[in-house]
């Protein structure tokens, strides 16, 4: 393995470890992150000579602690830093030789980031950064935000750690399912930023989702038995498995109803059925485990060839109640459209207020093609054109001017 | 409060000749004219334009005291100004989201400065 290799391999595999250890023991994540970077570029220097070390990360925690004295030396506050670089020497030495692993304290870094007392759209972002490294210029295109702005969203949401010093400490029973809750949406809103909507568009216009689903097999490692948790891993596995059927050999867009599921993959959604059986052993179900039981309702397309509408219909009911975004609404209206017929879907539409779905393309889209089916040929003329100034994606876009022309 | 916003689409050579090439015309307005009708109809566009080509532009430069009229844009790029909305949104982050919407590759967003008193 080269050196460079090995030196990415341990920032991928040890970044957010490493920034969560020593976040918890120095409660400021901007300057451990920049410690951090530091004594990654320091292994760049030094591997290629003296070889990449047995336990890279108590290699890298020592090079950080150095950063980290030369910063307090600076900052003057050596002397209250003091105990908390001792104590990490310590454990530094014992961990490069002994067979302990290094300690993983990421699940309290992604409940930190998800913290009440930060922004709640600064979540997802916060989490990306300090769990895996990732820029803060990926993260604004991600989510179409001046990378400039989103740099100094993360600097206040980490002065806020630091000054608040919003504690590292895990939240108490009481206190655990709103948490855990801003995590798994903070999770899945990283995933959603590649996607128009859950059942549509290209992951790989943004490609955040990769990192969703690792941010999903890490909750799922530390909360194995968390319905929830589970529920969204299995999610964002059913959405996965699809990649390969998004699109047709021109690379233009194929909505799911079209899709051709001998491009799904078995693999995946095996996967995801296994990790929902496991969730509903828990019997408590919840937001993200009724959305993957709809995405595994649509997965039983590949084996049974059609699609069971009432079923899913009956599942939005049910997630309707318990997170009645635009988006449930929509989808249980298009499910309903489905199973009822183009008239009760259009009537569940036409419910929503106009005000919440002015710029809201996904509306714009369903509605289209329910007066189309309904031949209301002038509405659906007026929804279309909507929907399709409203696409970002240039291939929903030729897709829906497709089904325009075909009235 | 709401700040005034200049979405700025800027075209290739490629896309001013669509505008005028009958084969590809329509499919050209079309993708505009989608674009242009959610704008306002969801009622946040201050005013707007499609600019000509920039073959069509006049560009006035002073030298030295002495004023000279030349033909072609300001500035020789190959993305040239195609044309604008001002638009009234809440914030930058709003103005982006429409940004990403347009039809077209190049698009740049600032934001209007308060009128001079």
């Amino acid at each position: 393995m080269n050196v460079h290799h090995a030196v990415e391999q341990a920032a991928r595999d040890s970044y957010g470890r490493l920034v969560a250890y020593l976040a918890a023991r120095w409660h400021d994540i901007a300057t451990v992150e920049d410690a951090l970077s530091g004594a990654f570029v320091a292994a760049l220097e030094t591997w290629p000579r003296t070889g990449v070390p047995d336990k890279p990360e108590a290699w890298l925690l020592t090079a950080a602690r150095r950063k980290l004295i030369d910063g307090a030396r600076r900052a003057r506050v050596q002397a209250k830093a003091e105990p908390a670089l001792l104590a990490m020497a310590e454990e530094a030495r014992r961990w490069s030789r002994s067979d302990e692993d290094f300690p993983d304290e990421r699940l309290r870094m992604m409940f930190m980031c998800a913290h009440p007392d930060i922004d709640p759209s600064m979540h997802t972002p916060l989490m990306l950064q300090t769990v895996l490294g990732i820029d803060a210029a990926r993260i604004a295109s991600a989510f179409i935000v001046k990378p400039s702005t989103m740099g100094q969203r993360l600097s206040r949401a980490k002065a806020k750690i630091r000054e608040e010093r919003i504690r590292f400490e895990f939240p108490d029973e009481s206190e655990l399912p709103q948490r855990l809750g801003a995590v798994l949406e903070a999770v899945y809103a990283a995933y959603g930023s590649g996607w128009d909507d859950a059942a549509g568009a290209d992951p790989r216009r943004k490609g955040l989702t990769g990192e969703a689903v690792y941010l999903g097999r890490l909750l799922v490692r530390f909360m194995p038995d968390e319905p929830e948790a589970l529920g969204l891993l299995a999610l964002m596995l059913h959405c996965e498995a699809r990649l390969e059927a998004r699109r047709n050999a021109a690379g233009s867009y194929v909505p799911l109803s079209e899709q051709d599921t001998a491009l799904w993959s078995r693999v995946l959604i095996g996967e995801a059925e296994r990790i929902l059986s496991c969730a509903a052993q828990a019997g408590r179900i919840g937001r993200f485990q009724l959305e993957a039981a709809i995405q595994s309702v649509h997965a039983q397309r590949a084996y049974t060839g059609r699609t069971e509408w009432e079923e899913i219909a009956l599942l939005y009911e049910g997630l309707v109640r318990i997170a009645p975004t635009i988006s449930t609404h929509i989808g249980r209206a298009a499910a309903v459209a489905e199973a009822r017929g183009a008239e009760s879907g259009l009537a569940l539409l036409e419910a929503i207020p106009a005000e919440t779905i002015a710029s809201y393309q996904p509306y714009w889209a369903l509605a289209a093609h329910l007066f189309k089916r309904l031949r209301r040929d002038e509405d659906a003329h007026a929804a279309y054109s909507r929907a399709i100034g409203l696409c970002t994606d240039p291939s929903v876009r030729d897709f829906l001017q497709r089904q325009a022309g075909q009235q | 409060m709401n700040m005034h916003y200049t979405i700025l689409f800027y075209e290739t050579p490629e896309d001013f000749a669509r505008r005028s090439d009958p084969e590809r015309q329509q499919e050209y307005l079309a993708g505009w004219s989608h674009y242009v009708k959610a704008l306002r109809e969801s009622g946040i566009v201050v005013s707007g334009a499609g600019l000509d080509a920039p073959s069509t532009a006049a560009s006035l430069r002073r030298h030295g005291g002495e004023m000279r009229v030349q033909d072609g844009p300001v500035t020789e790029t190959k993305e040239q100004l195609g044309g604008f909305f001002v638009i009234d949104v809440p914030d930058l982050d709003a103005a982006l989201e429409w940004a990403a919407r347009c039809p077209n590759n190049a698009v740049e967003v600032r934001r209007n400065l308060p009128p001079m008193k």
